[in-house]
């Protein structure tokens, strides 16, 4: 076709809230392209034939296909392609790392930036839902068959609206008291507003899905009783779950957080508006803290957010090291964040009962460990301090054994993740998982992965058919 | 899913008891198990022990002191409204073997946690003497039900209105002193929990207490209930809620259970003066 049209380089900005504005509120950082932006972005897509973009993508999006779409300018038609593959459009649209994924294959990245595959796809979905009613696709005639999945975060909401489209009857049992996992209790307002989040798993629903709430598998029911009672197969999609600690003297004054309580206070209990929401969040004036991932850049701009006057962000690698998408680092940074790096906190002191600073290390990187990263080292007599009034640790989760601990027959690794075959098929038949409490901690995406395989998994199953492709 | 309040009775000018229609949670609960409420949309999560149950009328039993703006609120509550949620039932349940003679002792609320371990330590074949105290003759909440699962019952009141005057920790020190325990079960306010367990110290008896630590999830997923028992850092919401109480660091907990006061106190001045929701 227009194969001699001339590279177009760089894509299209987004525009964005001033940093120093959205530093002070929680409303979305990224304001997303407008049509005409967007069909110009779209219009630097090259098409290719092999379509590198489609293997980076682990739903399996018809990424060449929707860009058309948009292209063209039909936002409808853009949606209805997307959604052919994955029902959470507008949050994979928000907070996929498509810099490791779909955009980084994009052709166009070789001699420029690749095709900012991610915007598009949320200005199709934002663009949907401007449009009103958001329409639904065909959905399989009842099959008579019920499944169980358990937990409602992107790899359960998957799992449930893949199943639902074949035909089963599905139900997502959810410990919380709102749907969407990790989605609303971890990511943010001002990265994923949760009006999106409820609006994707409304869509979900409307596949059929039902989701009941305060269902503590392993302690309100238990997932065997739920097969022996009716459910021809179970998916178990409960994240990782326990935050770590260092194990360091002082964690458990006042003022110490793990990310996941900091960031669940703030965003599922909406403790950032307290006292007209119930649940109280201290507010810091100096904030450390300490990790390097999303999760710890999520932590330090709610707490500038929160009014911290400085934010301290505590890595004990350097920022090449950070697993953080850049994006986020870029952002944090615009807002005022301050990094320490090759910074290790050793003490956490306090007075009262409060926390008043932390005694560190300074690090040097040594030889790489088995990550492939050098590993950081203390350097010798190199202990400083950090005055700080909070601390948030956001070092990692391991898995949370509430429900595989009454499952003894559920095979788990040495770090206690669920182990699944290939196709996401537990030790015990019929029972099905994926997402973090597989992986550990991974990306919203690689979990979503996860629910669609292990679905097609179990539309195999119960369709009788064999257990191989 | 919804929690219809069935039941309510006012035990005492602070404390009030509500039977609550949570079928699944009945039909689950073991004795030492909580369950974790949100009373409306904008209420926070936090913990009550059952205090009782009934699986086959799919009632949990649930009683509480007003101390601050949830309390207050649930304690406003009438029979035929409903709870946004109730989840349980959480935590691990009280060891309930044959271990002899056990005291069992109990202050203010606590009591109402302590009973249905009580009654099923009485029903393994225990011998179960109770010890339960308030500051008050008024104060004082299930007497009769604590009667007919103990062996002998002692009352102590901090004003001499109903039984001996004094803290049931005295009266708990004279009993170790004298016939002696196998076990001490002691459930109350920490503060009382922190002094049954000095008291029970020297006598090295085995002395069960259960913590009441401020909680959000109630899975393992927040670690805001983590209390140090043995100098090692526990989540008390999916390890306890019962310790060993001569294991575990009460100043620790007390400096924790106090993290939110001032937050607590906004909250609780803006509930009595009817500016909150519903």
């Amino acid at each position: 076709m227009e194969k001699k049209k001339t590279l177009k380089k760089e894509r299209i900005p987004m525009r964005e809230q001033d940093p120093q504005e959205r530093k002070s509120n929680f409303d979305e950082v990224a304001c997303g392209y407008n049509l005409e932006e967007g069909m110009a972005e779209a219009d630097r897509c090259l098409e290719c034939k092999k379509q590198p973009c489609v293997a980076g993508c682990p739903v399996e999006v018809d990424i060449p296909g929707f860009i058309k779409r948009v292209k063209e300018g039909d936002l409808r038609a853009a949606i209805m392609a997307i959604k052919d593959k994955n029902d959470l459009p507008a949050i994979c649209g928000r907070v996929c790392p498509q810099e490791d994924q779909c955009e980084k294959f994009c052709t166009l990245g070789k001699k420029g930036s690749p095709v900012a595959i991610g915007r598009l796809e949320r200005l199709a979905a934002d663009a949907e839902v401007a449009m009103g009613e958001l329409s639904l696709p065909e959905i399989a005639p009842p099959t008579g068959k019920k499944v169980v999945v358990i937990g409602s975060g992107p790899a359960s909401l998957t799992c449930a609206g893949d199943l639902a489209r074949l035909g089963h009857e599905v139900t997502i049992l959810e410990a919380l008291h709102a749907p969407g996992g990790v989605l609303v209790y971890g990511i943010p307002e001002f990265r994923l507003p949760k009006a999106i989040v409820n609006r994707e798993v409304e869509y979900v629903t409307r596949l059929g899905v039902k989701i009941q709430y305060d269902q503590v598998v392993g302690r309100t029911v238990r997932l065997q009783d739920l097969l022996a009672n009716g459910y021809d197969a179970g998916f178990i999609g409960i994240g990782a779950g326990l935050p770590w600690f260092m194990d360091i003297p002082g964690e458990n004054l006042n003022g110490v957080y793990s990310a996941n309580e900091y960031l669940t206070r703030s965003n599922l209990m909406k403790a950032y508006l307290f006292p007209e929401y119930d649940t109280p969040l201290k507010r810091g004036q100096r904030v450390a803290v300490v990790g390097g991932g999303n999760v710890a850049l999520d932590s330090a701009r709610t707490a500038l957010r929160l009014g911290a006057e400085e934010v301290f962000l505590v890595y004990r690698r350097s920022r090449d090291e950070m697993p953080a998408r850049a994006e986020e680092i870029h952002h944090a940074v615009e807002e005022g964040v301050q990094f320490k790096f090759l910074t290790l906190p050793t003490i956490i002191e306090g007075k009262d009962g409060m926390v008043t600073g932390m005694e560190c290390l300074r690090m040097e990187l040594g030889e790489p460990d088995e990550s492939g990263r050098r590993r950081p080292v203390p350097v010798e007599h190199s202990e400083f301090k950090i005055a700080c009034d909070l601390v948030v640790m956001a070092i990692g989760t391991s898995a949370n054994p509430l429900l595989t601990c009454t499952m003894p027959e559920l095979k788990l690794n040495r770090r206690g993740y669920i182990e699944v075959d290939e196709v996401g098929e537990t030790s015990i038949p019929g029972i099905y998982a994926g997402g973090d409490i597989v992986t550990g901690s991974a990306t919203v995406i690689e979990a979503m992965g996860a629910g669609k395989k292990a679905a097609r998994a179990i539309h195999r199953r119960l369709a009788g058919e064999d257990k191989e492709l | 899913m919804s929690y219809p309040i069935i039941f309510k009775e006012q035990m005492s000018e602070q404390v009030f008891a509500l039977r609550v229609r949570a079928p699944q949670i009945a039909a689950g609960a073991l004795p030492g198990q909580f369950a974790i409420l949100r009373i409306n949309e904008g209420g926070e999560r936090f913990p009550l022990t059952l205090a009782d149950w009934s699986a086959g009328e799919g009632w949990i039993f649930l009683v509480f002191q007003v101390v601050g703006k949830s309390t207050f609120t649930l304690s406003k509550l009438q029979v035929g409204d409903e709870l946004k949620d109730v989840v349980g039932p959480l935590g691990l349940p009280s060891e309930i073997e044959k271990y002899g003679r056990v005291l069992c002792v109990g202050g203010g609320v606590g009591i109402a946690a302590l009973y249905p371990i009580a009654r099923a330590l009485k029903a393994t074949g225990n011998r179960v003497d109770s010890i339960i105290g308030a500051r008050s003759q008024e104060l004082l909440i299930l007497e009769k039900e604590m009667e007919d699962v103990s062996t002998s019952l002692a009352i102590m009141t901090d004003d001499g209105s109903k039984g001996a005057k004094g803290l049931v920790t005295w009266a708990l020190e004279e009993e170790l002193k004298g016939e002696g325990a196998d076990l001490v079960l002691a459930i109350g306010p920490a503060i009382m929990m922190k002094f049954a367990s000095a008291v029970t110290a020297p006598f090295k008896v085995p002395t069960r207490v259960s913590l009441n630590s401020i909680m959000l999830d109630g899975t393992g997923m927040c670690g805001t209930c983590r209390v140090e028992v043995c100098g090692k850092t526990r989540f008390a919401c999916v390890e306890g809620p019962e310790f060993d109480g001569n294991e575990v660091d009460w100043n620790l907990l007390l400096n924790r259970l106090g993290q939110y006061k001032q937050e607590e106190a906004v909250s609780y001045e803006q509930a009595r003066s009817g500016c909150c929701r519903e």
